[in-house]
C-alpha cells in the first residue's frame, strides 16, 4: 500500500511536471518582442510560468482533493485523523521552497545583469558632459554588457521631456523637437528623461522595458530595438486626469529611413 | 502583574443601553465593539464595492464616457482608501481580534476597553468625512498613495480631507494595535502559556507589532506632505528642493506592512476555521508560529520593491528582490500546513469551509504572481499595469475578503445565536468565487500586453478582456445580494445555534451563542489544547480545577 501511493505520487508529479512546462511553452501571454532585452525577459517570464504552473496546479489540485476525498459523507460522525504535525514533512516544504526562491532569485540576477541592470552609469555620455556632479539614476535595460561597451559611444542620444500630458522628445544632433520617438532599428538608444511637472513613467511594452520620469532626478534609459515598427509609448504612472490618454508611439525604422526622417527635420544642415 | 478574573470595574450593565441601541452607544463591551467593527466596515464594502462598479463600467468601454476624467481618479483614490482603511484593516483586526482574542486569552474584556472604545469611534467620522469631500470640492484624485508632486498639485481640499481621515484611521490601527499586544502578552489567564494559545492570537500579535512599528511612519509622512499642500515646505516638492522619491521610501515603509496588516490576520482566522470544519488539529502549530513571526520580520524589509522602476540603485534594487522572494517560504510553510490539516480530516463543505479553500487557491496564485513580481527584470515590464492590479486584488480580495465571509459563516452562530443558511452559503460562495476569478483573472493578460493601471481610457484591442472582467465584477455585486438574504433571514427567522454548533474546542464556544457581557457566567474556562481534535480524551474540553 505504502508502495503504491508513491508510485501515485511520483506519477502526479510528473504530469504535473510536464504539464506546467507544457503550459508555459504553449500559452503565449506577451506581445511582440521588438527590443534586445526582450527575448532575455521573456526567457524569465517563461521560467516563472512553468514554476508557477507546476505550484498553482499542484495546490489547486491538493485542496479539490482533499474536499473531495475527505468530505463528511451523510450521517458521518466524529473526528479526523489525529495528526499534529510531521517534522520531516515540515523541514520538506521549508527547504524546498527555499531552494526554489534562491534559485529564482540567482536566476532573476542573472537575467538582470544581462539585460545591463548591474552596470555603473558612470561611462554615460551625459553625465560627463554635462555635470559631473549630477546624479543619474538609470533604468534597467542599459543594454547587454557586450553591446553597450562595445559600441557605447555609437549610441544615440535623446532627451525626453514628460509633462501632462504629452511626452516630448528632443534630438540633441539635429536639434529636433517632436511628439513621437523616431529611432532606428539595431542601434543602441540611451534616453535621457526628466518630467515638468508630476511623475510619469516610460513604457514601450514591446520592449519590456519602464522607467519612471521623474521631476527634479533625471532618469536614464538604455535599450536596443530589434524590430521595425510602430510600438504604444504608454504612460505608466498617475499622471492627472488624462493620464489614460498620455501614449504616444515609437516608430522603429531602418537606418536609412531614420537618416531621411532626421534629415527632412533637423534644423540644422548635419 | 496581578489579573483579575472577576468581573472588572467595567460600568454596571443597567447603565448602558441594551438591545440593538448598545450597537450605536460608546459601549465597552469587547464583544459590541468587534460586532461594530464589523457592521461598519461592512457598509463601507458596500460602498467602496460599488466605487469598483463605476471603475469596471467606465471600463467597459475604451473610451472616457461614463464619468469626467477627474471624477474617475477621485472614485479609484476612494475605492482604494476605502477598502483597505475601512474594510479590510478595521474588519480582520478589529472586527474579529475585538470579539476573539479576549476569549481566546481567557479574559473578560480587552486591556483597555475605553481606548478600544476610541479606537472604534474614530472610524465613523472619518470615514464620513472621506466620503463627503467628494460633494464638497472633490475628492482626493492621487491615487491612495497620494504620489507627489501630484498630490500638492491636485486641488487642495480634498487630498487634506483624505490626509485627515487616513490619519484618524491609522490613529484609530495604533490604538488597536496597542490593545492587542497588551491584551494578549498580560490578560492571558493564569495556566495558558504562549505556544497553548491558539494561531489567532499569533497573527494578531504580529500584526500588532507591524502596526505599532510602521503606522507612525506613514502619519509623519501624511503630516509633512500636508505642510507642502497648505504651507508650501518643501519636503516632497521638487520646485522647492523636495525629493518625491523619499515619500515613496516613507510611504511603502507603511504600505507593504500594511498588506501584512491585511493579510497575517486573515491567516490567523482560516487557522481557526480549517481544524474545526475537518475535524482535525491543525497541522504544524510551532512551524505556524514560527512564519508568522518570519513573515512580520522580513514583511518589515521590503518596502522597496514597489519601486523598482522609480529610480534606485541597483544594489537596492537586488536585496529587495531576495528580500521579497524569501517571504514565499513563511508563506508556503503556512499553505502547506493547511493543505496538510485537511488531508484526512472529516470535512464538512459548508460556507466557512468553502471560503476558506477558496482563500487558499486565490492566495496561492496571487503569491505565485508576487514572487514574479519581486523580481526587478520582470517588474520593470509589468509594474503600475493591470497585472499588479491582479495581483493584489488575489491577495486581499481573494485572500482577506474570502477569509472575512468565511470568518462569518463560522462566527455568526456565536455573534446572533442563529445558523447561518448553508445552502445559500454555498451558492453564495460559488458565485463569488467564479464572478471574482471572471474579474481579476484576465487582468493579468491586461498588464501583460500593456494595459497601465488608473485609466480611464485604454487601447481598442483590450476591450474585449476588459468586458468580460466587468461581468465578472458584476457577479461579485450580485454574489453580496443572497449573503444579506441569508443574514437578515436568519437574524430573524434562523434556526437555534446553541452554545457550541461546530462542536469546537476553542473558548469562545464555551459560552451561550451570544456569550454575556464579561463572556462567562462562571470562571473562564482554561483551554490547553484548542485544536485537540481526534483525541477521544479531549474531545471534551478541559474544565479549569484551580
Amino acid at each position: 500500500m505504502p508502495k503504491l501511493s508513491a508510485i501515485i505520487t511520483l506519477i502526479s508529479s510528473l504530469i504535473l511536471g510536464i504539464g506546467g512546462v507544457w503550459i508555459a511553452y504553449n500559452v503565449d501571454m506577451l506581445p511582440v518582442s521588438a527590443s534586445i532585452n526582450a527575448p532575455v525577459y521573456d526567457e524569465l517570464y517563461r521560467v516563472l510560468f512553468i514554476i508557477g504552473c507546476i505550484l498553482f496546479i499542484g495546490m489547486t489540485s491538493l485542496v479539490i482533493y482533499s474536499l473531495i476525498q475527505f468530505r463528511r459523507r451523510p450521517g458521518e460522525t466524529g473526528d479526523g485523523i489525529n495528526l499534529e504535525g510531521n517534522i520531516t514533512l515540515e523541514i520538506f516544504w521549508t527547504a524546498v521552497p527555499a531552494i526554489v526562491v534562491l534559485f529564482v532569485g540567482l536566476y532573476s540576477y542573472d537575467i538582470y545583469d544581462r539585460m545591463g541592470g548591474m552596470q555603473p552609469l558612470m561611462h554615460d555620455h551625459e553625465s560627463q558632459v554635462e555635470n559631473q556632479a549630477e546624479r543619474i539614476w538609470g533604468g534597467i535595460g542599459s543594454g547587454p554588457i557586450e553591446t553597450s561597451s562595445s559600441n557605447n559611444s555609437a549610441s544615440l542620444p535623446i532627451e525626453l521631456t514628460a509633462m501632462q500630458f504629452a511626452f516630448i522628445f528632443h534630438y540633441p544632433k539635429g536639434d529636433i523637437i517632436t511628439g513621437e520617438l523616431h529611432v532606428p532599428v539595431g542601434r543602441e538608444i540611451s534616453l535621457r528623461m526628466e518630467s515638468k511637472d508630476v511623475i510619469h513613467a516610460f513604457w514601450v511594452p514591446q520592449f519590456r522595458l519602464k522607467q519612471d520620469v521623474i521631476p527634479g532626478q533625471p532618469t536614464i534609459l538604455n535599450f536596443t530595438p530589434t524590430k521595425t515598427g510602430n510600438f504604444p509609448i504608454v504612460c505608466a504612472e498617475l499622471c492627472g486626469p488624462y493620464h489614460g490618454g498620455m501614449r504616444s508611439n515609437v516608430i522603429v525604422d531602418e537606418q536609412e529611413d531614420f537618416d531621411y526622417w532626421l534629415r527632412e527635420n533637423s534644423k540644422e544642415t548635419i | 502583574m496581578t489579573i483579575s478574573l472577576k468581573p472588572n470595574n467595567t460600568p454596571p450593565e443597567k447603565l448602558q443601553p441594551t438591545g440593538w441601541l448598545k450597537y450605536l452607544s460608546f459601549s465597552l463591551d469587547h464583544k459590541v465593539i468587534g460586532l461594530q467593527y464589523l457592521v461598519c466596515g461592512f457598509l463601507f464594502y458596500l460602498i467602496g464595492g460599488s466605487l469598483a462598479g463605476a471603475i469596471r463600467i467606465e471600463l467597459a468601454s475604451p473610451l472616457s464616457d461614463f464619468m469626467p476624467r477627474e471624477v474617475y481618479n477621485q472614485v479609484l483614490t476612494l475605492h482604494g482608501t476605502i477598502m483597505i482603511f475601512l474594510w479590510i484593516v478595521p474588519v480582520v483586526n478589529g472586527a474579529f481580534g475585538n470579539y476573539l482574542i479576549p476569549f481566546y486569552v481567557g479574559a473578560r474584556d480587552m486591556a483597555f476597553p475605553r481606548l478600544n472604545a476610541v479606537a472604534f469611534w474614530l472610524i465613523p467620522p472619518s470615514g464620513l468625512m472621506l466620503i463627503t469631500s467628494y460633494f464638497i470640492n472633490g475628492a482626493a484624485q492621487s491615487g491612495w498613495t497620494a504620489y507627489p508632486p501630484l498630490s500638492i498639485t491636485t486641488p487642495a481640499a480634498g487630498q487634506i480631507i483624505w490626509i485627515l481621515s487616513v490619519l484618524l484611521l491609522g490613529g484609530s490601527s495604533i490604538f488597536g494595535g496597542i490593545n492587542f499586544i497588551a491584551t494578549i502578552l498580560k490578560l492571558r489567564r493564569p495556566g495558558l502559556k504562549l505556544m497553548q494559545l491558539p494561531m489567532y492570537c499569533w497573527a494578531m500579535l504580529g500584526t500588532s507589532i507591524l502596526v505599532v512599528l510602521s503606522t507612525p511612519v506613514l502619519a509623519g509622512t501624511l503630516i509633512l506632505l500636508s505642510f507642502d499642500i497648505v504651507a508650501h515646505t518643501g519636503f516632497f516638492n521638487p520646485s522647492l528642493g523636495g525629493n518625491v522619491i523619499v515619500y515613496q521610501h516613507l510611504f511603502w515603509f507603511y504600505s507593504h506592512p500594511a498588506v501584512y496588516i491585511m493579510v497575517l490576520p486573515a491567516f490567523g482566522l482560516v487557522s481557526e476555521i480549517l481544524p474545526i470544519h475537518s475535524r482535525k488539529p491543525l497541522f504544524g502549530y510551532t512551524t505556524m508560529v514560527f512564519s508568522i513571526m518570519g513573515i512580520v520580520v522580513l514583511g518589515l524589509v521590503v518596502w522597496a520593491h514597489h519601486m523598482f522602476t522609480s529610480g534606485t540603485p541597483p544594489w537596492m534594487r537586488l536585496f529587495f528582490t531576495i528580500a521579497t522572494a524569501f517571504i514565499a517560504v513563511p508563506t508556503g510553510i503556512k499553505f502547506f500546513n493547511w493543505v496538510a490539516t485537511l488531508w484526512g480530516g472529516k470535512i464538512s463543505l459548508n460556507g466557512a469551509m468553502l471560503f476558506s479553500c477558496g482563500f487558499i487557491i486565490n492566495f496561492v496564485l496571487g503569491g505565485i504572481t508576487g514572487v514574479a513580481l519581486a523580481q526587478v527584470p520582470f517588474d520593470v515590464h509589468v509594474h503600475d499595469t493591470y497585472f499588479v492590479v491582479a495581483h493584489f486584488h488575489y491577495i486581499v480580495y481573494g485572500g482577506s475578503v474570502f477569509v472575512i465571509f468565511s470568518s462569518i459563516y463560522h462566527w455568526f452562530p456565536k455573534f446572533t445565536g442563529k445558523m447561518l443558511n448553508e445552502n445559500l452559503g454555498r451558492f453564495h460562495f460559488i458565485i463569488t468565487f467564479i464572478g471574482f476569478n471572471l474579474c481579476f483573472a484576465p487582468q493579468h493578460w491586461l498588464g501583460l500586453n500593456g494595459m497601465p493601471r488608473r485609466v480611464a481610457e485604454y487601447d481598442p484591442q483590450f476591450q474585449l478582456i476588459n468586458q468580460i472582467s466587468s461581468i465578472g465584477a458584476l457577479l461579485m455585486a450580485l454574489s453580496t445580494l443572497p449573503f444579506l438574504w441569508n443574514v437578515f433571514q436568519s437574524i430573524l427567522y434562523g434556526e437555534d445555534a446553541g452554545e457550541n454548533p461546530w462542536d469546537a474546542l476553542t473558548p469562545e464556544w464555551l459560552t451561550s451563542s451570544p456569550p454575556p457581557v464579561e463572556n462567562w457566567e462562571g470562571e473562564a474556562p482554561l483551554v490547553l489544547e484548542p485544536y485537540g481534535y481526534g483525541r477521544r480524551d479531549s474531545n471534551k474540553p478541559q474544565e479549569q480545577k484551580q
